[in-house]
């Protein structure tokens, strides 16, 4: 039976995963396990625990991976282009510079169109109030 | 080939392909974080002025096993509230996503796991599988600060697998190969035929490469930094405002695994940017086992070589750590988005360029 470099692989996952699973359950004869309530609560700096941390989620960690993954599927097409592109020349260049055109024009609507920034507090500064005096006025109200 | 020979000793494929992949294991993967732990204390107590662990050991080199052993010890406790299957997933995702990265790492000409043809994608494929690990232990946590840590380090991994991604391309490009074994050869000889250098080519184009490939050394460098959540883009795990980020809630064993997972990470992104730039296993200078005539001493001197040089990396990111202070979450996006991407493309199609001028 061969095995081939994949097969190679799989095997390097399986005795990953064995490790992992031995290691948790072998040292199961050694340490304790005295549970309490307290223990095992959900720790949140030794308070109560206040409401579900599953909750509704920023969207920009959305739009992040949204981005990846366009991104993420054209550099994926370019690899076989950057393997042979040199056998064709400039042309075989220039095919993947138009590629990249098209993706560098995407990344720029998206940061256009600030899907790259990230939503910052508005930060007020501290500003001294002038007082007003008397001949201030007076001059205002002359004017 | 290591698998050729244990193959000649077992007779037996599935044998030899087990002991194979217990190998960097135990030799490597064990040892390198037993050692990288007291390293990494020692560095960061030197930088501060402080001596860091002295009393296990000489130098307190024993203080890691003394660790190990208090884990082993360590009560395993998994909250009420956590989702009980995935919190115990989560590590072994984790873990095995570091550690199919050790199956294409070229230790040595005479030690590679796996001798696939797509080494370096499969490497970057693989590294994914962390981002599912983490996002599970994060949510399966139910713990508010795990799942803030989950989600910023997952934006933050799949954001700056790009510029890495890109990065590796230009080489594609350069090299026309995306296998690691052979990339290592390539850059055989001196250590003016590693990457960073310009390639084993000899001509004008070498010379031009040299200002871009450091260029995407420094991109590549950065990304990979921020791939394995090390200051300075910790924020997953901002011990000053998240405790622990997405391991929180584990102890005992499995959080043993995410320590080790981490530790593994770092030295397989320091393995593939010295395979990628600093010749892989060359040596920079030529092998004893040349001048002496003998042969077998090759393959651990390429060994010794590689693992001094993704020794050094680490280092380097350990030094990083104590120099740098924690970027801010959009600080971190922009630096990715708006400077890491953009010079990349840019870099990638000056490459192009002169590789077809």
């Amino acid at each position: 039976m061969m095995l081939t470099e994949f097969g190679k692989i799989f095997v390097f996952i399986l005795v990953a995963v064995f490790f992992v699973v031995v290691a948790v359950i072998a040292a199961k004869f050694v340490r304790p396990k005295r549970p309490t309530h307290e223990k095992l609560l959900t720790y949140e700096c030794g308070e109560n625990i206040i409401g579900s941390p599953w909750v509704k989620f920023n969207i920009r960690f959305y739009v992040v991976a949204l981005i990846f993954l366009i991104f993420d599927v054209e550099v994926v097409l370019l690899i076989p282009w950057a393997l042979v592109y040199k056998q064709f020349g400039l042309e075989g260049f220039l095919i993947g510079a138009i590629f990249l055109f098209l993706l560098g024009l995407g990344m720029a609507y998206e940061w256009r169109k600030g899907d790259l920034e990230w939503v910052k507090p508005k930060v007020i500064p501290p500003a001294l109030k002038k007082e007003v005096t008397a001949e201030q006025v007076t001059e205002e109200v002359t004017a | 080939m290591i698998y050729d020979f244990f193959l000649k000793i077992t007779g037996s494929n599935i044998l030899a392909s087990i002991i194979q992949s217990l190998l960097p294991l135990f030799i490597f993967i064990l040892p390198f974080a037993l050692f990288a732990v007291w390293l990494e204390r020692k560095v960061s107590a030197h930088m501060q002025d402080r001596l860091g662990p002295m009393r296990v050991g000489k130098h307190g080199w024993l203080q890691t096993v003394a660790d190990i052993l208090k884990l082993i010890q360590k009560e395993d406790i998994v909250p009420n509230d956590a989702d009980k299957p995935l919190f115990n997933i989560a590590p072994i995702l984790v873990f095995v996503g570091s550690y199919a990265v050790f199956a294409a790492i070229p230790f040595s000409g005479a030690f590679i796991g796996s001798n696939i043809d797509l080494g370096i994608i499969f490497i970057i494929a693989a590294s994914g599988f962390v981002v599912a690990g983490i996002l599970m232990a994060g949510w399966a946590s139910n713990n508010k600060y795990s799942l803030l840590g989950a989600m910023r380090s997952a934006a933050q991994i799949i954001s700056y697998e790009i510029p890495t991604v890109l990065v590796v391309l230009t080489i594609i490009m350069i090299t026309g190969t995306t296998n690691l074994a052979t990339l290592s050869e390539m850059q055989t000889g001196h250590f003016w035929n590693w990457m960073i250098f310009g390639g084993p080519n000899f001509g004008i184009a070498k010379f031009i490469f040299i200002p871009f490939m450091i260029i995407n050394f420094i991109i590549i460098y950065i990304s990979t930094l921020a791939e394995v959540n090390r200051t300075p883009f910790d924020i997953p795990e901002a011990e000053s405002e998240l405790v622990s980020g997405y391991h929180t809630e584990y102890s005992g064993m499995k959080f043993a695994m995410f320590f080790l997972a981490e530790y593994a990470n770092m030295f397989a992104v320091s393995a593939i940017v010295t395979a990628l730039f600093f010749g892989g296993y060359q040596s920079p200078i030529g092998y004893l086992g040349n001048l002496f005539g003998a042969h077998w001493l090759i393959p651990i001197e390429q060994f010794i070589w590689f693992t001094a040089k993704g020794i050094f990396f680490v280092f380097v990111q350990m030094w990083l750590r104590w120099t740098l202070p924690r970027l801010r979450v959009d600080q971190l996006m922009a630096a990715c988005w708006k400077y890491l991407i953009p010079i990349a493309f840019v870099n990638l199609i000056i490459i192009g360029l002169i590789t077809v001028l």
